[in-house]
């Protein structure tokens, strides 16, 4: 929303300030506001001048010399403009002056560029005459600026030379930007916005000047309204013009209406572009000859109708598009665009003017299914007040009378149902105080209300609230106009008057901190990836076509195929990270993840709330093996109090490498899995080269089991004695088995055990490998005996044997 | 008599001669051994002893025990001296190149999401607040229903949602976990609620159609606007240092009233004007409000005996500020390089 500071003055005379200070006391006040931009930036000394007399350069084709009144003097000036003639009243730059940018309507220079008299081609030059673009406006606005030349003043603009050709121009205004909330939609009005400038600068709101209109004649005689879809539309309020006659706006419409950056176009289009940016009320007008029947109809569209609107295009609409049809057609689709059949052309002679208000919501819905979003459906999209469309058609016809454009038709045809009453609100000053934390007084709280135009009715102690303040509906609205306009920042600041609550992370997140920081110990940095990534992505991973993780939640309307389906599996973002790791060839990259994935509870779609499960995931290349990130997933096992051994079965992942995978086991639970990246599936992630290892822990199943209630059991008195076992085994005995034996049958007196060599080879029988392990043995109570030691010994060997062990001689 | 002492004399000169010879410990230890060795030459010296008179004795005696004397303390200082230059030696041929590359063992690094969401927690710990979570795909009421945003408000729209159905969606602002907790019924209620959320922006330098926010709610009898100003100015100064100022400007959400926009004085230049504030002085950080009394009836709690206010903070923007990273796809690239920064 932009506002020019001119036409805020308009309606807050009184208003003196500057910029800054202005946009910092509308943003303290609740209207934000971006920025502004001063349209005079780098004018300096710039007045109207007239060309008087045009003479040919002596020594240059293409450059004329000029002498140019401008006001208290003439001056000599030398240009390369093609298009001025004797007589033009030109905006002339002054020696020493300053323009906004050069001609050819680039980028704006910080500075501006100053202008100094000399010499162009040995005649003196002691100014320059000035095109739009040097102005720092365009032909977007200024369209009867020349295309490329000077800016010549039209008869009609009243200049005389020594005029400020700034301020001529409409130049001299300063343009704010505000971000409005979607609860004021009234301040999508420059009216609305004014309003807020008066209330904040606590001065008098000046209402535009709207004269009764209309000649002898009923428009009810000449035109009829019915509302057949009222759900749709509250109000429709439709005048007539007569003998409309095109032409210009005057210059002031011009200005205001080139400020806020719209091109003016003909006094009919002007006004009620006008109207819409001072009341945020969108109007039509229809060529009242191209009306059957004259009369006007609102109701749905038929599902399937075609319709051209007036930019020519063809749309295709549904039965929850509005349409406004007369006694055969449509001829527009209601507070969106009007129809090509209806538009008014050069030769219009009747216009019937409309003033509505529809239901926002299905405005915005009905221009996203046609796929047509325009300013006034941007606008009653906000759901506007019925009562702006009867002020603003009345403003309409007032400036058409004024303008002079046409002869409007007395009377109304003004159609609604119940119209809004004014809102009610208890006023509860202690209540108001006792939550804002602050001590104002009643009467200053009601002099707020009523900078508000709202109104106080003491006996029932109420609020009333105009019917354009659709935002405010109880106690807690009318504590927030409290303290805006009393100003936030003086509202003071203390701490809650606690109840006593102690603060803290829930266990399920203290185990998760702890998943981090043993993977940083170990070399692992934590990223982070999307929930949702491609379908793709299963077959990347190589699942079978009735894979359970195939069943994925689908988002319904995704960015792109990328990014629809939320993840059951963690390893995507994983892998794609070290991809682009791999891909950038950074050496020996350790990665984890602790993210969500989401595992549907029923069929699908899902109509419930799914499983959302934490993993931490771990994967890295280069400097890595199997064993290594096995050592980094018991480290966390065991810190996070699992003291139990873990066991490991071959598992079937077919996104890993077939030797080399493992489910991890803890007390008979599948809590996660370790392997190698299958080499296809790496490779379908650019990093076939790369030895690429994953470790998932489920951490619901980790934060189960875990507990941070270390006990201590005493530190070993008696000496432990140490054995070493050197074995040739069969190599489809698995070291697990091997510990199998070791921790049945060893019993309480095996305290630890360690494998301490590997080795298949030479040496040794094909089939078989050998394993050296270093079993240590302690008691508790007293020092074990030689005795002690051998009869474990002997139960541990028998049971090695029964593996098809023997030792090594 | 004189025959032991000109023989004492001579072995002591002899001694002295081989002490200062001795060029090792070991060729000392044989000079000890040839002298006051059990067989050395003093200790034959006493052995000769019987041959003396017995007046004669004890002046002998008391003679050789002085000669003893002399060349231990003379083979000891030796000994030291040698021991010294010894542990001299070794420690010059132990020097090493300090300068050479240490050996490291690389821990790996904390995301800064991650850093800044510790910073945030431990904060509102410190304050006694609790962290809990909330589902990140979501029903539709809670997300927007019970906050205030019924099926046609257009704050629905500029939320840019992702939808799986018509009733789930993924939760567009951790807000909803605000009614999750004010619906389990146990009153006063103090918490932050860190998550993920999605809106469908495409990705971009500023955009990510997954983020973080965090969000925190208090509820209990007595709380003003002005406690939640006081909060979070507190909580301002101690994420970005004791001088940070702290601006409060109107806003609208629709499940707070009123609401503000909570801006900080820019921690870089001061307040000043910089590019990290766009030259304005001031950072916009977070969004908050006293929580709307219809949430509140929404969720079974008595607006006129409960009050509360909550607040929501962009965990990427404190990130990103914080750490000058100056574009957030690099949060979610997880490159070495860029996590090795932090």
């Amino acid at each position: 929303m932009k506002t020019p500071l001119s036409w805020i003055k308009d309606f807050v005379p009184g208003l003196d300030c500057t910029a800054q200070e202005f946009m910092d006391a509308m943003t303290m006040s609740g209207t934000k506001c971006e920025g502004y931009e001063q349209l005079d930036k780098n004018l300096e000394k710039i007045v109207v001048g007239k060309i008087e007399k045009i003479e040919k350069h002596p020594d240059a084709d293409k450059l004329i010399v000029c002498q140019v009144n401008v006001g208290s003097e003439s001056i000599q000036i030398v240009t390369g403009a093609p298009n001025v003639n004797e007589g033009d009243l030109v905006p002339v730059v002054l020696d020493g002056g300053k323009v906004a940018g050069g001609h050819d309507g680039g980028p704006l220079p910080e500075e501006g560029i100053r202008i100094k008299a000399g010499k162009l081609r040995g005649i003196e030059s002691k100014g320059m005459m000035c095109s739009i673009e040097e102005l720092g406006s365009s032909r977007e606005v200024y369209p009867d600026a020349p295309e490329d030349g000077i800016y010549i003043f039209s008869g009609a603009s009243g200049v005389k030379p020594g005029d400020d050709a700034v301020a001529a121009l409409g130049l001299d205004d300063t343009v704010f930007d505000y971000e409005i909330t979607s609860n004021r939609v009234d301040c999508y009005a420059i009216m609305g916005v004014a309003r807020e400038a008066a209330a904040t600068f606590d001065l008098p709101f000046k209402y535009p000047e709207v004269r009764e209109t209309g000649n002898s004649e009923n428009a009810a005689d000449i035109v009829s309204v019915e509302i057949k879809d009222t759900d749709l539309c509250s109000r429709y309020v439709a005048r007539v013009v007569k003998n409309i006659k095109i032409g210009e706006s005057p210059d002031w419409m011009k200005k205001r209406l080139r400020a806020c950056g719209i091109r003016p176009i003909s006094n009919i289009v002007d006004i009620t572009n006008f109207v819409m940016l001072e009341y945020g009320q969108p109007m039509h007008a229809f060529d009242l000859s191209t009306i059957a029947g004259n009369k006007i109809i609102v109701k749905r569209a038929g599902e399937g109708d075609v319709f051209t609107t007036l930019d020519g295009e063809e749309r295709k609409l549904d039965s929850e598009v509005l349409t406004i049809c007369d006694g055969e057609k449509a001829i527009g689709l209601a507070g969106i665009m009007g129809g090509e059949n209806s538009m008014i052309t050069d030769s219009v002679k009747d216009v019937l003017f409309e003033a509505a208000t529809f239901n926002g919501p299905n405005i915005r819905k009905a221009s996203r299914r046609i796929g047509l979003r325009t300013d006034a459906s941007g606008i009653f999209e906000k759901g506007l007040d019925p009562q702006n469309a009867y002020d603003a058609m009345e403003r309409a016809c007032s400036l058409i009378e004024e303008l002079g454009c046409g002869e409007v038709v007395g009377g109304r045809v003004d159609v609604h149902g119940a119209l809004p009453e004014k809102k009610r609100i208890s006023f509860e000053p202690d209540r108001i105080n006792s939550y804002l934390g602050t001590d104002i007084s009643k009467e200053t709280m009601l002099s707020y209300f009523k900078r508000l135009e709202v109104e106080y009715d003491a006996g029932s102690e109420e609020l009333i609230v105009p019917t354009f303040r659709q935002d405010l509906l109880g106690f807690a609205d009318s504590s927030e106009e409290v303290a805006r306009l009393y100003g936030y920042d003086r509202i003071p600041t203390t701490l809650p008057k606690d109840s006593g609550q102690i603060g803290g992370l829930p266990f399920k997140l203290k185990v998760e901190k702890l998943a981090r920081d043993t993977a940083c110990a170990f070399g692992f940095s934590q990223s982070y990836c999307y929930s949702f990534e491609s379908p793709d992505v299963f077959d990347k991973l190589r699942l079978a076509e009735d894979a359970p993780e195939r069943a994925a939640i689908q988002i319904s309307n995704p960015l792109g195929v990328d990014f629809s389906i939320m993840r059951t599996l963690p390893l995507n973002g994983i892998l794609g990270s070290l991809s682009s790791n791999y891909n950038h060839r950074n050496e020996n990259v350790r990665l984890f993840e602790l993210a969500n994935i989401y595992i549907p509870k029923t069929e699908l779609p899902i109509t419930d709330y799914p499983d959302e499960r934490m993993q931490f995931t771990l994967g890295a290349y280069g400097d890595i093996d199997f064993y290594d990130l096995k050592g980094v997933v018991e480290e966390f096992i065991f810190k996070a109090g699992m003291k139990d051994r873990i066991k490991y079965e071959v598992s079937k992942r077919p996104y890993l490498h077939p030797g080399r995978q493992a489910d991890i086991i803890y007390n008979g639970t599948v809590i996660g899995y370790i392997g190698q990246i299958h080499p296809l599936t790496a490779k379908a992630y650019d990093m076939a080269k790369a030895e690429v290892y994953i470790a998932v822990l489920d951490m619901p199943e980790i934060t189960a089991r875990a507990s941070f209630e270390p006990r201590y059991s005493g530190i070993a008195r008696f000496p432990s004695v140490t054995r070493d076992l050197s074995m040739v085994v069969p190599k489809k005995i698995s070291a697990q088995d091997i510990d199998d034996i070791l921790v049945q049958r060893g019993g309480k007196l095996l305290e630890s055990y360690s494998l301490f060599d590997i080795y298949e080879g030479a040496q040794i029988v094909e089939g078989f490998k050998s394993m050296a392990y270093t079993l240590v043995f302690r008691a508790d109570d007293r020092t074990l005996s030689d005795n002690d030691i051998n009869n474990v010994m002997k139960k541990i060997l028998n049971g090695l044997d029964g593996l098809g062990i023997v030792l090594r001689s | 008599m004189p025959m032991n002492v000109d023989k004492l004399e001579e072995i002591k000169t002899r001694a002295l001669a081989s002490i200062k010879d001795a060029k090792a410990l070991e060729a000392l230890n044989d000079v000890r051994v040839a002298f006051t060795g059990k067989k050395g030459e003093l200790t034959e010296v006493l052995k000769s002893m019987k041959d003396v008179s017995k007046e004669d004795r004890p002046k002998v005696g008391a003679l050789v025990n002085e000669t003893r004397d002399i060349i231990e303390d003379a083979i000891n200082k030796a000994r030291a001296n040698l021991e010294a230059s010894a542990l001299e030696a070794r420690l010059e041929k132990e020097k090493i190149d300090v300068t050479l590359p240490g050996k490291k063992r690389k821990l790996g690094h904390v995301h800064p999401n991650s850093i800044a969401l510790d910073e945030l927690e431990n904060i509102f710990i410190g304050m006694g607040y609790e962290v809990v979570e909330g589902p990140e795909v979501e029903k539709d009421y809670y997300n927007f229903e019970a906050l205030n945003i019924p099926a046609d408000h257009p704050a629905k729209d500029e939320q840019d949602t992702f939808y799986i159905n018509g009733e789930m969606l993924l939760r567009t602002q951790t807000s909803g976990t605000q009614i999750h907790e004010m619906e389990k019924g146990r009153l006063p209620i103090k918490m932050i609620s860190p998550g993920r959320v999605f809106r469908s922006d495409e990705v971009d330098a500023t955009h990510s159609p997954s983020f973080h926010q965090v969000e925190g709610l208090l509820i209990d009898k007595e709380v003003t606007l002005a406690d939640l100003k006081g909060t979070l100015e507190t909580f301002a100064k101690k994420l970005f240092g004791e001088e940070t100022k702290v601006k409060f400007r109107p806003h609208h959400f629709p499940f707070t009233e009123p609401s503000a926009e909570m801006d900080v004085s820019c921690f870089k230049c001061g307040g000043k004007g910089c590019r990290f504030c766009k030259g304005e002085g001031w950072i916009e950080i977070l969004g908050c409000g006293m929580v709307h009394p219809h949430v509140l009836e929404m969720c079974h709690i008595d607006p006129l005996k409960y009050k509360g206010f909550a607040f929501g903070i962009g965990l990427e923007r404190i990130a990103l500020l914080k750490y000058e990273i100056d574009d957030m796809r690099l949060l979610y690239e997880n490159d070495q390089r860029f996590l090795d920064q932090f």
